[in-house]
């Protein structure tokens, strides 16, 4: 249950963070050229692989209690950010992530810029691109990394990481288009139930907590976060519709 | 090397500082009781804090 739960982290986490992505990169394609976008495209994948490599063999080094407390840690920061993001669009509270507004503010921006040609290439181009791959790439490098070697397992969260960035890219080369259609606000709120969940099983862990019923446990916190994530979603919705009285 | 900084500060703690803060409370409260409902319990009281921060 624990290896599904990591590698349908992953993918969902991989997931939204290239649908982001994508966006950018069609925008730069489109207005600044193919050349340059998919140049910054390919400079960010190696970035992204010179971190992941450095990063990698030097976690399954650290003592896993120790990696428990630090990537618990981490993984709630993280999930609690997604969440609270995801809670209050969820309420009403916070405009829904809209990749054609997206794209289309993208695109305005890109038409407008200067022309500035480095290397054979469109400098705004090639940084746009390498800039949206790098950063979204960033999250999925650093959730994959952190999963992975907290269960034991980085082979298996980088499948789903990798499943979800070959889907996104196959689709988005055949739409050629923002992947709007992609239920970007709901899979970002599952995916800050799931950090939130393997944050506090795992902090919890590495802090000198025992699980009773060890690690099934887990499926116990999920329910406890799914609760409190709809319960807020449920109270704050009331909370919008209230009247003003005078 | 600000620019730098920024960056690290926005990736890691985000738009709310008390996520953060929080958490870390409630991980050391966690090591020192040695109990495992304490993290649940901390994360509830975090969420709703910041919920309330962004809403009010």
């Amino acid at each position: 249950m624990n290896d599904l739960l990591l590698v349908l982290s992953s993918f969902l986490a991989s997931a939204v963070e290239m649908v982001e992505a994508l966006t950018i990169v069609l925008a730069a394609g489109l207005t600044r050229g193919w050349r340059s976008s998919l140049t910054g495209v390919g400079a960010a994948a190696l970035a992204l692989a010179v971190v992941v490599a450095a990063l990698g063999p030097a976690l399954t080094l650290v003592p896993i209690d120790a990696l428990r407390l630090v990537v618990g840690g981490l993984l709630l920061v993280f999930g609690l950010q997604w969440l609270r993001k995801a809670i209050l669009r969820a309420s009403g509270y916070k405009a829904l992530h809209d990749e054609d507004a997206i794209f289309a503010r993208e695109l305005r921006e890109a038409e407008t810029a200067a022309h500035e040609e480095r290397a054979g290439l469109d400098w705004y181009g090639f940084t746009l691109s390498f800039k949206g791959v790098f950063l979204e790439g960033l999250e999925v490098a650093f959730i994959v990394l952190t999963f992975g070697s907290t269960q034991q397992n980085i082979p298996l969260a980088a499948a789903g990481a990798a499943i979800a960035i070959v889907l996104v890219a196959v689709v988005g080369v055949l739409a050629r288009a923002p992947l709007a259609r992609v239920p970007e606000n709901s899979m970002k709120f599952a995916v800050g139930v799931m950090l939130t969940t393997f944050g506090i099983f795992w902090g919890a862990e590495g802090a000198g907590a025992s699980w009773p019923g060890g690690d099934a446990m887990i499926l116990g916190v999920l329910a406890f976060v799914l609760v409190l994530a709809f319960a807020s979603v449920g109270v704050l919705r009331r909370r919008r519709v209230v009247p003003v009285t005078a | 090397m600000r620019r730098f900084a920024r960056f690290w500060w926005d990736f890691v703690v985000g738009d709310d500082w008390v996520a953060a803060v929080g958490v870390v409370a409630g991980l050391a409260l966690t090591a020192l009781l040695a109990a495992w409902w304490v993290l649940p319990l901390a994360v509830a009281a975090v969420l709703v804090a910041t919920l309330v921060r962004a809403t009010r």
